[in-house]
């Protein structure tokens, strides 16, 4: 009998060692660092040092605003053009989603800061999508979007878009045909029955895309330093150079509670608004 | 569960809040508990360091990409000469994230994974030094670069009489630029603030790096330059910034965007613009602007844990053979710290035939592979910065690359 009852928590088991090994050691580890002080050469001693955290708000705040502002345009960038995407492969794609779903994975194979690194050439002042809108005059000649914000932005959606289609085709997939023919046979349009019987039913995937999105997007430093020019640096570039450049390694530290502190906050805030209770309702097959 | 409606104890289990009280104070006495250590290792004299070791006929080089020919053929040389093998790794892509790599194992006294490395004579370098991480070379060793080796490199600032360090190859950091594009000669790094090149100008992220330029430009010997050189350094590059005169600023990535022409003109590096004209058949020019420019040199230096430390001080002295020396500079193409291999280049030009007599001729005709006297007598190092006061230096600059 009590083996029984403990079985659950032994095979959990390895998965909370796993967590405190590799997440809450090392968190743990990251939160004292923060409260050190001291220099690389004489060593860093624990203080309890809070003004760190003043500091690296004070100094970096516009850095930690931008990097929150661009994960957000390519969260909606993402969910505006993955949404369809999603739609069309779960809906529409018959015998070929798999096909697909290895298409829109496919760039995984290629390490990132290639793929990040082969948008120098599609956005390139003269490149295939400046070369002719120049050439028609659309643009002057010394148009460019390389080493701008718009770029960073579209760097941002390209690498994480996947992470937005992915769950929203897992949910659109599970969906009931018979309700969408309900719908129909209740005469409702196409535009009603996608409003009001699809989007409500689709909102776990979106939830969850939006997070697997805005994270990684928000705290990402690859793309702004490839595809950025002055004015975009994010706060991911920061924590870099703070903790290899100057070796100031509670800096760096601070700067990465910061960040995770104002995700959790603005995911919060989110879950808030969206109705979290709604969304695992939804997952739940239950009537929100 | 509570069938008697009286509460009964429980002691056996532990609530979720127990659960949290625990976790917390043992997070508490774990946030309490540590620190990063710093300089813990005592200077190590040479004569202590070496004694008892021998040869194990193998090492392990820890080196930068493009910084050997795809051959490796001075490698090969070695083995032929002295048996030893070698490990080549091209692992190090720039001096920040190799430290940040390499010093919490240095720190523990554990093995890095190379026996020889090269590193840049700048922050990283002088850290390295101070915190006791390289070891003290032995000169007795060092035949070949007592007598090959040029003069210059013996009495640096960054390491007098070599006591660490030998050079791998040097660069300058000067302007290079599309003579068409910008439709006059550059001169100067004022040319860099021209507003006439708005959003055309590359500029280089390093703090160091960046700051030589705008101390230079503003007439200050970087090697005099005091902190309030430094904050008129910083103001004028970040007017040159948010005047929108600047594209971006680049790692070692500027090359591209200059030779597709995104770029007009970029600080950069001499060997990067030769290697770009010759491999690449750009037309890149590069000046050391009229103020002057930085060099910058690139050091073979042993680790303190490295378990082959006498095979690797061997292939350290062994590439000062001129005949060697010649081979790494034609492949290089950065400046060569052994001036006698321009006599062997010169040589090998003359028995080659066409092409290669004319790019072989190239080479030891250039400045930025074998400079002369009057080219260094312009060249300037980094800011010398001790290794424990170099925050301020650095936070100034970056505020500016990194807005």
């Amino acid at each position: 009998m009590r083996t029984a009852r403990a079985t659950p928590y032994l095979l959990v088991l390895p998965a909370w060692i796993w967590l405190a090994i590799l997440f809450v050691m090392p968190l743990c580890g990251m939160l004292s660092v923060s409260l050190m002080t001291g220099n690389v050469i004489d060593g860093f001693t624990q203080t309890w040092h809070v003004a760190t955290y003043a500091d690296a708000l004070a100094r970096y705040w516009p850095q930690l605003l931008r990097s929150l502002g661009y994960g957000l345009c390519a969260t909606v960038l993402c969910l505006v053009i993955g949404y369809p995407v999603a739609y069309w492969i779960a809906f529409r794609a018959g015998r070929h989603t798999s096909t697909y779903l290895l298409l829109l994975l496919l760039p995984f194979f290629v390490a990132q800061i290639l793929r990040t690194i082969s948008w120098r050439f599609v956005l390139g002042d003269n490149g295939v999508v400046l070369a002719p809108l120049k050439h028609i005059g659309l643009l002057p000649e010394s148009a460019h979007i390389l080493s701008t914000a718009t770029a960073v932005i579209f760097g941002l959606a390209y690498t994480f878009l996947p992470f937005m289609v992915l769950p929203i085709y897992a949910v659109l997939r599970r969906i009931d045909h018979r309700v969408v023919e309900a719908a129909r046979d209740l005469y409702a349009g196409r535009w009603a029955t996608f409003g009001r019987v699809v989007v409500p039913m689709s909102l776990p995937g979106v939830f969850a895309g939006v997070l697997m999105v805005f994270v990684p997007t928000s705290a990402d430093y690859v793309n702004a330093a490839v595809l950025g020019g002055t004015h975009t640096t994010m706060i991911g570039t920061i924590i870099h150079a703070q903790y290899l450049v100057t070796n100031t390694y509670p800096m760096a530290a601070a700067l990465t509670f910061a960040l995770l502190a104002a995700l959790l906050l603005a995911i919060f805030g989110y879950a808030r608004a969206l109705g979290t209770e709604r969304v695992m309702a939804v997952a739940a097959g239950r009537t929100p | 569960m509570d069938d008697h409606g009286a509460p009964s104890p429980r002691p056996a289990r532990h609530s979720r809040r127990d659960l949290l009280r625990y976790s917390g104070l043992a997070a508490a006495s774990t946030l309490a508990g540590c620190a990063i250590e710093g300089r813990t290792i005592e200077p190590v004299s040479p004569e202590r360091y070496w004694a008892g070791r021998s040869r194990n006929g193998h090492l392990r080089f820890a080196n930068w990409p493009l910084y050997m020919d795809p051959q490796r053929t001075p490698l090969t040389l070695f083995r032929q000469r002295t048996g030893i093998t070698v490990d080549y790794d091209e692992t190090i892509q720039d001096n920040a994230s190799w430290f940040g790599r390499i010093r919490p194992l240095l720190a523990e006294g554990v093995d890095i994974g190379a026996d020889l490395m090269v590193i840049t004579n700048g922050l990283e370098f002088n850290r390295l030094k101070a915190l006791g991480h390289l070891a003290p070379l032995d000169h007795e060793l060092l035949s070949t670069y007592a007598q090959y080796g040029a003069d210059r490199y013996k009495h640096t600032s960054y390491d007098p009489g070599n006591r660490f360090s030998v050079p791998y190859a040097s660069g300058i950091t000067g302007i290079a630029y599309h003579p068409d594009l910008v439709g006059r000669e550059i001169t100067s790094f004022d040319d860099l603030w021209d507003p006439a090149f708005a959003g055309r100008v590359g500029m280089l992220g390093s703090p160091q790096e960046i700051a030589n330029v705008a101390l230079l430009r503003n007439g200050v010997a970087p090697a005099d330059s005091t902190p309030t050189d430094w904050e008129n350094a910083a103001k004028a590059l970040t007017r040159q910034r948010d005047r929108g005169i600047v594209r971006a600023y680049y790692q070692q990535d500027y090359i591209q965007p200059l030779t597709s022409g995104e770029l007009w003109l970029s600080m950069a590096w001499s060997g990067d613009v030769f290697q770009q004209n010759t491999v690449e058949g750009a037309n890149l020019r590069f000046v050391i602007p009229r103020e002057g420019a930085t060099i910058w040199t690139d050091n073979m230096v042993i680790p303190i844990t490295a378990k082959n430390p006498v095979d690797a001080i061997t292939l350290m002295d062994f590439l000062y053979t001129p005949e060697v020396a010649a081979e790494l500079a034609e492949y290089i193409t950065y400046v060569a710290p052994v001036p006698q291999a321009q006599r062997v280049v010169e040589e090998r030009a003359r028995a080659a035939s066409a092409e290669r007599r004319r790019s072989l001729q190239r080479l030891a005709q250039s400045p930025l592979v074998f400079p002369t006297e009057r080219d260094y007598a312009q060249l300037h190092n980094y800011v010398p910065l001790p290794a424990g006061e170099s925050q301020r230096f650095t936070s100034l600059f970056l505020a500016v690359t990194q807005a």
